[in-house]
Parts: structure tokens; sequence; C-alpha cells
């Protein structure tokens, strides 16, 4: 063995060279490798969530409509540019990396955090609105179950008051409101987790952890975040935007 | 290294691409459209962002064959979830069984 390692000095070309690996190429090419492996099972797991989305949209369209109306477009067209200009500082990131620009990639490094962080906050109000208008489905909160305000016929507007269109049943709409959470809440968990990876990077850009030559935390959990914005690229329009043509069109 | 670096510019293009798509899909979201094209706009842009993301932020159109061979795969799966599932759902009606 020891034979071997003479024979091939640039084994040891690099400190965060694996004793495994050839070189630094053959190492960056297998953590991408490995980190789009995780990315298919990810995409499997929330594929589950769409697929129930799909049907219980196609059993109850009214309903999914009537639901899907009262969120809060504003709010969450905001929150997609958020993610979007997130995605576009995370690629920076990977970019001042490559490039061996250490200020600027710590830069859009914290960038990326705070408009995640952003993102959280966002959908913290939008899910306390939900909670005042009594739209947290089943008895997931003591005391406030799933009861909300309907609209009548002929009463003034109010945004607090769910509006059903002909066919939607509170009932119907509360299936609405669990694939809501259960698919919003799985994004933002995901979010948690990215601010939580986020913060590991910045530390260790800050000790000047990364170079061009070995990058791959930057480039894998960039990987990770620009899946996540993938997700909201699809949740936001099934679930805020598709029902909006059936009072306003 | 043979790591191909995606150009700034090109980062910049494609950010500004995700929200015109942005923009263009809550704007078609209050049109009425007939038949089912609300649905077909909606997720035709929302893949074309997705699409525009996989290629250039997270690098696909510059790494090697085998993470193309990863991203098909993760379709194929998914195509294969929603496929067998809807055949079964959306074909219920079309026999008329006596049910319990």
């Amino acid at each position: 063995m020891s034979s071997e390692a003479t024979t091939a000095p640039e084994i040891h070309g690099h400190r965060s060279l694996q004793h495994h690996f050839e070189n630094m190429e053959q190492q960056r090419e297998a953590g991408t490798l490995g980190m789009w492996v995780f990315l298919v099972t990810e995409i499997m797991f929330f594929g589950g969530m769409f697929l129930a989305y799909t049907l219980y949209r196609n059993l109850y369209p009214a309903a999914f409509a009537s639901g899907s109306n009262h969120l809060d477009i504003a709010l969450g067209t905001l929150n997609t540019g958020v993610l979007i200009l997130s995605s576009f500082t995370m690629a920076m990131a990977v970019y001042f990396t490559q490039t061996g620009k250490p200020r600027p990639q710590v830069t859009c490094l914290i960038l990326t955090l705070i408009l995640g962080l952003t993102f959280l906050g966002v959908k913290a109000v939008e899910y306390h609105d939900k909670y005042e208008d009594h739209l947290i489905p089943g008895r997931l909160f003591p005391g406030n179950p799933f009861d909300p305000a309907v609209q009548q016929e002929g009463q003034p507007i109010d945004p607090h008051k769910l509006h059903l269109l002909p066919g939607a049943t509170k009932e119907r709409v509360e299936m609405f409101y669990w694939i809501y959470f259960a698919m919003t809440g799985m994004h933002a968990l995901h979010m948690i987790i990215g601010a939580g990876l986020l913060t590991y990077l910045i530390i260790f850009s800050l000790r000047g952890y990364f170079d061009p030559e070995y990058h791959s935390p930057v480039e894998v959990i960039g990987l990770y975040w620009h899946f996540v914005d993938i997700v909201w690229i699809f949740l936001f329009p099934l679930l805020y935007l598709l029902g909006r043509h059936f009072e306003h069109g | 290294m043979s790591e191909h670096i995606v150009p700034v510019r090109i980062y910049i293009v494609i950010f500004l691409a995700l929200l015109l798509g942005t923009a263009l899909t809550v704007a078609a979201a209050f049109i009425n459209f007939p038949w089912q094209l609300n649905t077909i706009v909606a997720l035709t842009i929302a893949t074309t962002k997705a699409t525009l993301v996989v290629l250039y932020f997270m690098h696909v159109r510059y790494s090697i064959r085998l993470i193309w061979v990863i991203v098909a795969s993760a379709l194929f799966w998914i195509g294969i979830m929603f496929a067998l599932t809807l055949s079964d759902y959306f074909t219920r009606d079309w026999i008329s069984v006596q049910t319990y």
C-alpha cells in the first residue's frame, strides 16, 4: 500500500481531499451526484403530497377554489419573489466560491439566510391570519377548531369570512386546508433546515474553509436550497392562484 | 479543474426570467380562460421556471451525463406514480359496479 502512495503523490494534493478519492474533481462530482440522489428521494416525497392535492382538487374543485381564494395572494406573491431572489443570491454565493472571492461569498450567504428568514416570517404572518379566521384544520389547536365564518349572500363583504362557491362545503374546504398546511408546513420545515445549513456555511466561510478547489458543501447546500425554491414555484400557483378566475374572470 | 463556472450575466438573466414568470402567472390567474386552460397555463409557467432553475442555478446543463440520468429518473418515477394512480381514480366511473 505504501508503495502505491509514493507513486501517486498528487493524492495528498489538498487538505480537504479524502483518501478514497483519486483527486478533487472526482470527490466533487461524487458529492454532487450523491446530493442529486438525495434530491430524487425528496422529489418523490413531495410528489406524494402533490398527488394527494391533484386527487382532492379533482374531487372537490369548488371547495378548493373557495379555500384558495381566501389565501393572501399579495403575501404569496411577495414570498415567491423573496425566494427567487434568495435562489439568485445562493447561486452567486456558489459563483464567488468558485472564483475565490471570500468576502462577496460570505455576503451572498448572509443575504440568502436573511431572505430565507424573511420568507418564514411572512409565512408565520399568513399562518396567524388563518388561525384568527379559524381555518386551522381539525383540532390541531385546542379551543380553536376549524370553524370559519361563512360569507352570506347580500351581506357586506368581510375578508375574514369564507366565501363558498356553489358546490363547496365547509367540510370540503377543510380538506383543502389540511393539504395547504401539510404542504406549506413541510416546505417551511425544509426552509428551517436550509437556514441551519446556511448558518453552518457562513461560519465555515468566515474561517476560510472553502476555496475554488474545495467548495462541495456550498455547492450541494445550494442544490438543496434551489430544490426547496422549485417546490414553492409549484406550490404557489397550485395553492394561491388556481381558483381566482372563478371570482375575477 | 474542469468545473464549468456559469457567468454572472446568465444568473441575472435567469433571475429576471423567473420574476417575469411569476408576474405572468399571477396576471393569468385573474383571466377566466375556457376549459381547463387556467390550470394548464399555470403549470406550464411553473414547469418552465423550474426547468430554468434546474438547468442554470443547479448547473445541470453543464453537468456530467450521470447527473442527467439521475434527474431524468426522478421525472420518470414521479410519472409512474401519477400515471398509475390517476389511471385508477379517473376511470372508476367508466364502468358501473355495485358499491356498498
